[in-house]
């Protein structure tokens, strides 16, 4: 009976994570749009709901009654499962995502491991929902995508070492609590940036949009996509998105914790600052996404080898070595 | 490379300006409108739907003398006519195929009695392409229904004639 209970309570806990996460989502769809049409002196979607603010939830409604076609000649099953795989890892890294002290799912020790292993894997969506399609645009775009999404992520790996040798700890909370007196962005500043840079790489954002290039490969490997299925896909984009958003707020800007630490600002509950700081984060995201074109492929791969890998593997040694003559290496635990 | 060029790029100075440049853009108002809700002005010389005008007392403008088929580079119209009891020539047969016409106003402006204009009206999307096809009866009523702003308009554009 005991176990029923436990089982319950796990379920109450992830419905409790993963609805709000997927309201923000269709939110941070809206506001990516609303940002973005502003940018360019238009007023993009505004009619559905106040501001327009309904428009994912009717886009959404659209796709559940659009029919899934699947290509003859695709393997089926990869075909079927590739977005499910998308949306999964996108939605499970979430778990352990700090949103306050207490308000996280699974407070793991390894929890920055767990984060990285998860975003590793999203590739794999992208590669079998291209490979599945068995049509030559989706493959172009899932090479592409395999091999950009490859090489940042070693960046942002070794950016990662960076802060973890500031803290001391795998643990999200700890790297957190590390950051009470001084965030991570003043130190690392430009750790900060290549991670945002590797970031908008990473999800496939613009200008870092290859593998769905739409005046090259029609829509990359979503080309064959329709319906829900499509949906799946594009609902993973945002929630990774999302997701290094929230990781970049948790490394770099002090996670939960109020920017300064005074009367009425640390009174409010820490996930409003968490919240503050991916909404933050994600229009600078949708600033950018307004504003640049896009990289050419050797011009991507060049500025994730040649650029980005040293220099953060620099700022390691430097970081290392500042720590270590100062004595200021936090001890292991 | 310059050094000054090394220099822009390690800060970033070109994207910098540009993020700048797009956050005060922001706060510029929107030059696009609510288009269902809202339209934008046209000119009296617009060159929309078609319409065939009347006279105040009812009686049809048009005298049939198949000037507009004549001019219309695209062919969209085709006319036959009779004389009717008390001596006029009229038309029995005026229709316009919306889907080969061009827009050109070239119509409009050979007809001797303001009979055949061009209204403001763009948004008369169909269905089907058989609706497209308008006959005399269509052209009429469209002239019923605009006929306060088409009057309007060629007044306004009379000085330029």
């Amino acid at each position: 009976m005991i176990y029923i209970n436990i089982f319950f309570s796990e379920i109450y806990k992830i419905i409790f994570l993963l609805l709000p996460v997927l309201v923000s989502i269709a939110l941070i769809v809206w506001l990516d749009r609303r940002v973005w049409a502003f940018v360019q002196k238009r007023k993009g979607p505004n009619v559905v709901g106040p501001f327009g603010i309904l428009q994912t939830l009717a886009d959404a409604l659209k796709f559940m009654f659009k029919e899934i076609i699947i290509p003859a000649s695709a393997n089926k099953v990869i075909f079927v499962l590739a977005p499910i795989i998308t949306l999964t890892l996108a939605l499970i890294a979430w778990a352990v995502i700090p949103f306050s002290n207490e308000m996280v799912l699974a407070n793991i020790n390894v929890g920055i491991l767990y984060l990285f292993a998860v975003s590793s894997l999203s590739v794999y969506g992208i590669i079998m929902g291209g490979w599945a399609s068995n049509s030559k645009y989706p493959f172009l775009g899932a090479i592409r995508s395999a091999a950009q999404m490859v090489s940042y992520e070693v960046s942002i790996g070794i950016i990662i070492v960076n802060v973890l040798l500031c803290v001391g700890s795998l643990n999200l909370n700890k790297i957190v609590l590390a950051q009470e007196n001084v965030w991570f962005i003043f130190p690392l500043f430009p750790m900060f940036v290549v991670f945002f840079i590797s970031a908008l790489a990473e999800t496939n954002r613009p200008p870092f949009d290859l593998p769905e290039a739409e005046s090259e490969l029609v829509a990359g490997y979503q080309t064959e996509y329709s319906g829900m299925m499509y949906a799946m896909f594009w609902l993973g984009e945002y929630a990774n998105i999302l997701l290094l958003c929230a990781l970049g707020s948790i490394l770099f800007l002090g996670g939960w914790l109020s920017p300064i630490d005074i009367y009425p600002l640390n009174l409010l509950p820490g996930a409003f600052w968490m919240i503050f700081k991916i909404l933050g984060l994600f229009i600078l995201f949708s600033l950018v996404k307004a504003i640049v074109p896009r990289y050419r492929f050797d011009q991507l791969m060049r500025l994730g080898w040649k650029i980005f890998l040293p220099l953060s593997l620099i700022w390691v040694v430097l970081t290392a070595s500042f720590l270590f003559f100062l004595d200021m290496l936090p001890v292991a635990g | 490379m310059k050094i000054s060029r090394i220099i822009k790029t390690v800060f970033m100075a070109d994207f910098v300006a540009g993020l700048l440049i797009a956050i005060k853009t922001i706060f510029k108002s929107s030059k696009t409108i609510n288009y269902p809700f809202e339209k934008g002005k046209i000119s009296p010389r617009f060159r929309g739907e078609h319409a065939l005008r009347r006279y105040p007392n009812g009686e049809e403008r048009c005298i049939a003398c198949k000037l507009c088929e004549a001019v219309c580079p695209a062919q969209a119209i085709t006319i036959e006519s009779e004389i009717k009891n008390d001596g006029s020539r009229k038309t029995t047969r005026y229709d316009i195929d919306m889907l080969k016409c061009i827009y050109c106003g070239l119509c409009e402006e050979s007809c001797p009695v303001d009979a055949i204009v061009q209204g403001p009206n763009f948004e008369f999307g169909t269905e089907t392409r058989e609706e497209l096809y308008y006959n005399k009866q269509k052209l009429l009523e469209n002239g019923d229904k605009w006929e306060t702003v088409l009057a309007e308009n060629i007044k306004a554009d009379l000085p330029f004639r």
